[in-house]
């Protein structure tokens, strides 16, 4: 049978390290000053009066690197249990490698010359 | 090596001979190591805040924190309390909830990744096989609760900062896998026990950053950049977004920012000991040493000693590595978004798969260097 042994440590620093922001937030609230009037809860912009909101279209350049960071990080998911089990792989799982890692480095190769690495 | 001392075995064993049942025991038994390394992290972050005041200060011959206790060591715990009490102010325009959730959703995996830790060849909380990976996969929760809290603010400063903090980490995840990959395969096994035990025996000419030194390299730059420290703090770069994401962020919410981050800073530098610089193992091999003198390996007081110098030695080379950072912080410029992204993308990216190649053609061409 399929065991999760060593994963109650887990669970129990899950739930541990979940209540140490909760206590102190909680201690944060209990203790704090009530704090002040509706002034205080105007968004802050540099003294000015906010010109907008913030929720608007953003720059598209973020998305290209999300979706190049998708490939690629799909990929070293893929190498990882090739790395764990290489000793016993050998070399033809290498030149398989070798052939997955060409093949991706055309889409990095590509992803640059089509600019989506580029900034400006 | 021998079995060494078993801590969980001996509380189990004196709790079922006071007529517990052996379950109830362990049950009792995982809430101890787990809670005792959160109070070292803690320990650790206050630890960390006050070197980074004191060494900034040193480098800008100044003084830093003096008056608060010797040598100004109880400022971090002042700092701490101070943001306790402070008012927690949450803007009118955000998402109450969003503004909540992020800040929290950035502590707990910092401090879960102590999960993987070790301390000693018994001296872990647990040894899971999925090890160093759990570290990556964690470390990816954090950007997400970056994103959260930029979005939630509503301010355009805390918008572009949390974008940045998330393009900024994706960026430098996969050169940071990649590393860690190239150590993987050198020892067989994700867990971070393993991977010390494969660079055992030698001392300090047994450790992988002989064996991987671009790796290493790769691996604290994008730790670095994963941290937001100079060169790399883009995400609250103070000239041009005011404080990026936290912005809008006062009292304990800010604090909690404070926490992950300088958490994570302790966290990484650990990590790096442990993958690159040899964990708990001595820079002399102190097993060869104590055979050379004749004692026993199972001699019980030498398996304290070893322990007790285990721990140093981990605590001592990650704060070695914190200092480095901090220095590090008041030697370079910060780079600009465009250099930071060509950085990782167009140099750390390729060199880092081609550093891969290499591991994996050299182990198979010596197999005994490369733990064939």
């Amino acid at each position: 049978m399929f065991t999760l042994s060593g994963y109650e440590y887990f669970l129990g620093f899950l739930l541990l390290a979940g209540a140490v922001p909760l206590l102190a937030l909680t201690a944060s609230k209990l203790l704090r000053s009530p704090g002040g009037g509706p002034e205080r809860r105007t968004t802050y912009e540099s003294g000015m009066e906010p010109i907008g909101g913030a929720w608007i279209q953003f720059n598209i350049r973020y998305y290209m690197f999300a979706l190049v960071f998708v490939v690629f990080d799909v990929e070293t998911v893929f190498l990882y249990p090739w790395a764990v089990a290489f000793n016993q792989l050998g070399l033809l799982a290498f030149i398989e490698a070798l052939i997955f890692i060409a093949i991706l480095t055309v889409a990095l190769v590509y992803a640059w010359r089509k600019g989506a690495l580029e900034w400006s | 090596m021998s079995a060494g001392i078993d801590l969980k075995g001996s509380f189990i064993d004196s709790l079922s001979d006071l007529g517990l049942p052996p379950g109830a025991a362990t049950a009792l038994w995982i809430p101890l190591p787990i809670t005792l390394m959160i109070l070292s992290a803690t320990v650790g972050l206050l630890v960390t805040v006050w070197l980074e005041r004191k060494v900034s200060a040193a480098a800008q011959q100044r003084i830093g924190p003096e008056y608060a206790g010797p040598l100004g060591v109880l400022q971090p715990v002042a700092d701490g309390l101070k943001l306790v009490f402070k008012e927690s102010i949450t803007p009118a325009k955000t998402d109450p909830w969003l503004f909540t959730l992020g800040p929290i959703l950035v502590v707990i995996p910092v401090f879960l990744s102590f999960l993987i830790v070790p301390f000693g060849q018994n001296l872990a909380i647990t040894d899971l096989n999925v090890g160093i990976f759990l570290w990556i996969s964690l470390s990816s929760i954090a950007p997400i609760g970056l994103l959260m809290s930029g979005y939630a603010s509503n301010n355009k400063y805390s918008l572009l900062g949390g974008l940045r903090a998330a393009a900024q980490s994706i960026s430098y995840e996969i050169p940071l896998a990649l590393s860690v990959l190239a150590v993987v395969m050198m020892s067989n096994s994700l867990s971070t026990i393993d991977i010390v035990e494969q660079q055992a025996g030698y001392g300090i000419l047994g450790w992988n950053v002989w064996r991987q030194p671009v790796g290493f390299i790769i691996f604290w730059i994008a730790a670095l950049a994963e941290c937001e420290r100079l060169p790399f703090d883009l995400p609250e770069a103070e000239e041009e977004l005011v404080a990026g994401y936290q912005t809008e962020y006062s009292g304990m919410k800010f604090g909690l920012f404070y926490i992950g981050s300088y958490v994570n800073l302790v966290l990484s530098a650990l990590i790096v000991a442990i993958i690159y610089l040899g964990g708990w193992e001595s820079p002399l091999p102190v097993g060869s040493l104590a055979n050379w003198l004749g004692v026993s390996e199972t001699s019980s007081w030498l398996q304290v000693i070893a322990a007790s110098l285990g721990i140093v030695m981990t605590v001592l080379k990650a704060y070695l590595l914190v200092f480095i950072a901090v220095l590090l912080r008041w030697t370079v410029p910060r780079v600009r978004i465009d250099q930071l992204l060509n950085l990782g993308w167009k140099f750390l990216l390729p060199v880092s798969l081609v550093n891969l190649l290499l591991t994996a053609a050299l182990k198979l061409a010596f197999p005994f260097a490369f733990g064939g």
